[in-house]
């Protein structure tokens, strides 16, 4: 099995062309994979604004946006990109600069850094992490220090609202998310996404931890919800609820610095969404797979990958426009009533039917 | 009012915030201080007069026909039950007899507006509570009571339709016809309502038990409308003092029960209110089979001359009891016209539900209460 990252070839070629030391094309081809997710998860991102748009517009008996680009408004997210560029930036008076200019470059760092970990097949991929699940959350969670600084420095009460609650309810959500996905790390043995999403062939493909174990069936219920808490998704938007707190965190970010929230937003869910199809839902595995070889599997593999994740990310924004948001303290309870013993239970279930059956 | 436990042992400062006048969940620009201690609300008051435009002293100074379009002003969501109840109490000062067919009318205009005011409630409820789409349902139905009133009287909004001697214009060929089948296209979507939003999990456990006013209370504070019928007091002066046809009509008057949490909640209040849309569906199509021929419009002088004297008539609007106080001095003109505005005297009773709860319970209180800044400023 191919160890090294897509880059890491390219990167090896271009500093042994110049008669660099291989030190220097190790470097080069982290700059290349660095660049290549950053563009990557700009456009994802921004078609992920653009579908949500949609979604919501045709669950809501509208059309969303039509006129920009031609095709249904494509080139809607491009234009938004466009005008938030152009757009003056603007500090609250009073807010602390240093504070309020890293927030949201924290934000979206933590969420482009999440994607490194990210394998599309078994021989796509930046970097093969050996505590893949482990890094995607701990890098992610960093992105709450961000969103409590964006609160705190935007000199507004009810920004730090905002920023307390998204305290509150992601370091909440880390529990039951995190037992919630040692079911599968337990069934796979790895915390490596690729090696786990590879663990799950088999029955031609359809070997998936949710249907070999009905402890990770319950574990994925509890990952999804907790992931929708951690995201910050409705029916958890509580941190940006904007008929509470206005816009919670991100009130007084305007253009560039609020997209880069915006961005993170949508990134955060489909790393998210990725995580639990690479844990869950079999990867990149799906019957019919193995009939192909070579590179033609692993494009195949890498669309496979992205359009569960699609599949899961359209559930969210299906869940968004549906249903009403639960209260504070309902999320808290939630979380630690409910959740915690559920991801508990589901922990020692998994170990015992993989121990036993 | 639900109490919490809370157990604090760090000495902490209660913070202030301003809720409003820009802000998305006061309907309008309501500004209430809250004195929260974190998510609690420890203590509220509301600030209002920021839309004040002397309504009821520009009553003294224009004729009584002029005065109708500031009626349409108070309450911008049920303009038709503004005028009636102004047209009211111009006739009684006048002794006018209306013709049979605008009585009937002015039935139809006011239950469809009632209609459509409580789609709004209904709509902006769900968008308080963090539900977006309802919102854009209840727009899709009252888009088409629109185009209703459109076609009646050429307005969309503020109609001057209902005005003192009967009804400005008869019902254009169809039109009849048009509105039973929006009555049986809502009657359609209100199921699809309640499964969306009113029996939906979250949003019950959102609203039982919130904002609790007991009927005592609800008597005490002068509440009137749904915010009176969810305590559980069966008061509607459609049934209680009729005016128009309404004796005649069957209808039931919809009172809270406490069927998901305590009576008087605000899911009890916003039930009424989705209640009440069926009772005047109902009503509606009473009306339709009853709808006699003939004139829409006393005969009289273009501008008025009403004898001195002085009245008050009051009319079940969409959000309660809107009461016109008019006297005049015998003339063209009213030396006094006050009005008694349903959502201001329903938000009275603000700053006394909010202490003990929670911010976003503040946010479903204060929607729940269902007020039109229009016409709590006036």
């Amino acid at each position: 099995m191919n160890t090294q990252g897509a880059f890491h070839g390219l990167g090896q070629d271009l500093a042994g062309g110049l008669g660099l030391p291989g030190g220097i094309g190790m470097l080069i081809s982290a700059s290349i994979g660095i660049a290549a997710v950053m563009g990557a998860v700009t456009v994802l991102a921004m078609y992920l604004i653009w579908q949500e748009r949609k979604v919501a517009a045709h669950i809501q008996v509208r059309l969303g946006p039509m006129r920009v680009g031609g095709w249904h408004g494509w080139a809607q997210s491009i234009a938004d990109g466009i005008k938030l560029l152009m757009k003056e930036d603007l500090r609250p008076g009073g807010a602390p600069k240093v504070l309020f200019y890293m927030a949201p470059a924290l934000v979206l760092g933590a969420a482009l850094a999440t994607f490194v970990a990210l394998p599309l097949s078994t021989n796509i991929f930046i970097a093969d992490v050996n505590l893949g699940v482990f890094y995607i959350f701990g890098i992610g969670a960093l992105s709450v220090i961000g969103v409590i600084m964006a609160g705190w420095a935007s000199n507004n009460k009810w920004s730090v609202l905002g920023a307390i609650r998204e305290a509150a309810q992601v370091v909440s959500y880390e529990i039951p998310l995190g037992l919630s996905l040692l079911v599968p790390v337990l069934m796979h043995g790895t915390l490596s996404l690729r090696s786990a999403a590879d663990a799950q062939a088999g029955w031609a493909g359809m070997q998936w931890a949710v249907f070999t174990n009905p402890f990770a069936a319950i574990a994925l219920v509890l990952f999804f919800v907790a992931a929708l808490a951690n995201a910050g998704r409705a029916p958890f938007d509580l941190p940006e609820s904007e008929s509470e707190l206005v816009a919670g965190f991100h009130t007084e970010f305007s253009g560039i610095r609020f997209s880069f929230f915006f961005l993170a937003e949508y990134a955060h869910m489909f790393v998210v969404s990725a995580v639990g199809v690479a844990l869950f839902l079999g990867g990149w595995h799906l019957p019919g797979l193995s009939l192909l070889d070579g590179t033609a599997h692993d494009v195949a593999s890498a669309v496979i990958f992205i359009a569960k994740s699609w599949i899961v990310v359209t559930l969210m924004m299906v869940i968004r426009w549906t249903l009403p948001r639960v209260r504070i303290d309902q999320v808290m309870s939630m979380g630690y009533r409910y959740l915690t013993p559920i991801g508990l239970f589901c922990v020692l279930g998994a170990a015992w039917w993989e121990l036993y059956l | 009012m639900t109490t919490r436990e809370i157990v604090v042992d760090v000495k902490t400062q209660d913070m202030e915030v301003n809720m409003g006048p820009q802000h998305p969940s006061t309907h309008g620009v309501l500004r209430v201080k809250l004195v929260v201690d974190g998510e609690i609300v420890k203590g509220a008051t509301p600030y209002i007069g920021y839309i004040h435009r002397c309504a009821e002293k520009i009553g003294e100074s224009v004729e009584w026909l002029q005065y109708l379009p500031y009626t349409d002003r108070y309450d911008y969501l049920s303009a038709m039950n503004n005028n009636l109840g102004y047209s009211l109490a111009v006739e009684d000062l006048m002794d006018l007899e209306i013709p049979e067919r605008a009585t009937w009318l002015r039935v139809i205009v006011a239950e469809m507006n009632r209609i459509g005011s409580h789609l709004i409630s209904f709509g902006t409820y769900g968008l308080d509570i963090g539900a977006f789409t309802p919102f854009f349902y209840a727009f899709r139905e009252r888009e088409w009571m629109m185009d209703l009133f459109e076609k009646l009287c050429g307005a969309r909004l503020t109609y001057s339709y209902v005005r003192p001697g009967g009804v400005f214009n008869d019902t254009p060929p169809g039109w009849l016809e048009d509105m039973s089948n929006w009555c049986d296209t809502l009657e359609e979507k209100w199921v699809e309502y309640n499964d969306l939003l009113s029996h939906n999990h979250i949003f019950v456990e959102r609203t039982a038990g919130i904002g609790v006013i007991s009927p005592d209370e609800a008597i005490a504070w002068g509440l009137t409308g749904p915010c009176l019928r969810g305590s559980g007091v069966d008061l509607d002066l459609r049934r209680a003092e009729p005016y128009l046809n309404y004796a005649d009509l069957d209808f039931d008057v919809v009172v809270g029960t406490g069927e998901k949490g305590e009576v008087g909640d605000c899911w009890d209040r916003y039930w009424v209110r989705m209640a009440e849309m069926i009772q005047s569906i109902r009503i509606l199509r009473q009306c339709i089979e009853r709808m006699p021929e003939g004139p829409v419009m006393a005969k009289m002088k273009k501008s008025l001359q009403v004898p001195e004297g002085e009245s008050y008539a009051a009319v079940e609007n969409p959000r309660g009891e809107l009461g016109h106080y008019l006297k005049s001095p015998g003339g063209k003109i009213a030396s006094r016209v006050k009005v008694r505005g349903p959502s201001y005297c329903n938000l009275s009773i603000l700053d006394h539900m909010l202490p003990g709860t929670m911010l976003a319970d503040a946010v479903a209180i204060i929607g729940s209460i269902d007020i039109v800044l229009g016409e709590v400023d006036r």
